[in-house]
């Protein structure tokens, strides 16, 4: 019902043509993705604080480029991707972690 | 005024190790001369660096903790930047994320305890009464 609702909010603006098209992308995109539960580690470990002298932990969250992790990959929190980031960014700084790798 | 914590972390030259105590002395000397006090002075160790700071592969990295108003973390970065020994330095204030973690930490076992008493078929004589209490309150 309430999905029935969205659907003809979106389709209002826009051409009909535009549904046909977004369905097999979405089909497409959720195959290949593998749909796995959302969990903050962070949250489950009961962490208030990350350190950003804690290399390795924080190597968890910088794949090979270097780059932070973003949250819809790690399933991180809000709150916990916020520390993490800020942690990164320290770690960064005084040469612990890498800016960017090649 | 209210202490405020830091924590300090400094890079040293690798071609100057044998100078690490002899700084970090000479950097605590400085601290406690402007009214802070060191509460604790570590070394990490040698570290390879992540990337290369004026052609250094890699670094002896002091830890330090500083209790203080904050005017003698001036003073030290003052210090820092001067000395060439020093690769780098980051100081990070601390004392407002701790005091953060510590209520989140408390919140959490008002909360845990507060969760058994109600599937328990003997409540403590507390807990009710403390729920309209907050109730009432708000």
């Amino acid at each position: 019902m309430s999905a029935n609702y969205e659907d003809r909010q979106r389709g209002g603006g826009y051409d009909s043509d535009d549904d046909g098209d977004r369905r097999p992308m979405g089909g497409r995109g959720g195959g290949r993705r593998m749909h796995r539960r959302r969990v903050c580690r962070f949250c489950i470990d009961k962490v208030d604080l990350i350190d950003f002298k804690d290399v390795r932990l924080l190597q968890n969250y910088l794949p090979e480029r270097g780059k932070i992790l973003p949250r819809r990959i790690s399933g991180n929190c809000a709150t916990h991707q916020r520390m993490l980031a800020e942690a990164i960014k320290r770690a960064r700084n005084i040469a612990l972690l890498p800016y960017t790798t090649d | 005024m209210e202490k405020r914590q830091y924590e300090v972390v400094f890079i040293v030259d690798p071609t100057a190790d044998e100078e690490v105590p002899k700084l970090t002395e000479s950097f605590s000397q400085i601290v406690t001369d402007q009214g802070g006090t060191v509460t604790k002075a570590e070394t990490m160790g040698k570290r390879q660096l992540a990337y290369e700071i004026l052609h250094h592969k890699d670094g002896t990295f002091v830890l330090l903790e500083i209790e203080g108003s904050g005017r003698e973390i001036a003073e030290l970065e003052r210090r820092m930047r001067v000395n060439d020994r020093v690769l780098r330095y980051i100081t990070v204030r601390v004392d407002e994320d701790r005091r953060r973690a510590e209520k989140l930490k408390e919140r959490r076992a008002r909360k845990a305890a507060k969760r058994p008493e109600r599937g328990s078929s003997a409540p403590s004589r507390r807990g009710p009464a403390m729920e309209f209490a907050d109730a009432a309150g708000e």
